[in-house]
C-alpha cells in the first residue's frame, strides 16, 4: 500500500465518523460541506474532520480511494457513506438514524433551528 | 467551457439510455445543477453505487468543468 494510501486509511480509521470536508466545522468553506456539518449537529454526532485544502495530496488521494470524485465525504466505522446528497437523503428518511443505531453510535437530535 | 443541461443529460442517457431525467440550473451558471435521474439499473443497487454510475458519466468534468451536481437517485 503506498504511502498516501496508508496515511488515508488511518485517518479513516482515526474515529468512528470521519469526515473529509473543505474548511473545518467552524469554518466550512464550500457549501455542501457546510451542509454536511449541519445534518452532524442536528443529529449530535460525533465526529472528527480532515480539512482537504490544508493538504492537496489527501484532496485527490480521497477521490481516488473512495472512487468518489468530490468532497466532502463520509466516512462511518471505515466504510464510505457518501457525499452531501446522500447524507441529505439519509436524514430526510431517516437512514441516518438505522445507520448510527447499527453502528452503536449515539446521537442526540437537537431542536434548535438549523 | 461550461456544461449545459443537454450535455449532461446526453452524457447520462450514454450509461443510462432508459433513464428519466430532469435537470435544474441551481444558479444559472452552469455550474451547479441538481439532476433527478430514475432508471431501471438502479434496482437493487446502494445509493453510493447508483450515484457512482452517475459520476462515472459525468467521467472528467466532474468537479473541473462542473463545480457540482446534486444528484437524486430513484429505482425504476
Amino acid at each position: 500500500m503506498t504511502d498516501l494510501k496508508k496515511k488515508i486509511s488511518d485517518l479513516i480509521s482515526s474515529d468512528d465518523v470521519v469526515l473529509f470536508m473543505k474548511g473545518t466545522p467552524d469554518f466550512p468553506q464550500c457549501g455542501f460541506s457546510a451542509n454536511v456539518i449541519g445534518i452532524l449537529n442536528y443529529f449530535g454526532v460525533k465526529f472528527s474532520s480532515i480539512n482537504v485544502l490544508e493538504d492537496n495530496e489527501i484532496r485527490e488521494g480521497i477521490k481516488e480511494f473512495s472512487d468518489w470524485p468530490t468532497i466532502p465525504q463520509i466516512y462511518v466505522k471505515r466504510e464510505f457513506i457518501g457525499g452531501c446528497d446522500i447524507l441529505r437523503e439519509m436524514a430526510e428518511n431517516g437512514e441516518i438514524i438505522q445507520l448510527l443505531e447499527k453502528n452503536n453510535l449515539p446521537y442526540k437530535i437537537t431542536d434548535q433551528a438549523q | 467551457m461550461k456544461l449545459s443541461s443537454e450535455d449532461i443529460v446526453e452524457m447520462i442517457k450514454k450509461k443510462l439510455p432508459d433513464a428519466k431525467i430532469h435537470i435544474e440550473d441551481l444558479r444559472g451558471d452552469n455550474d451547479h445543477y441538481h439532476a433527478t435521474i430514475e432508471s431501471k439499473k438502479f434496482k437493487g443497487l446502494s445509493k453510493v453505487q447508483q450515484h457512482k454510475i452517475v459520476y462515472d458519466a459525468i467521467g472528467h468534468h466532474m468537479g473541473t468543468t462542473l463545480h457540482a451536481l446534486m444528484l437524486t437517485t430513484k429505482e425504476q
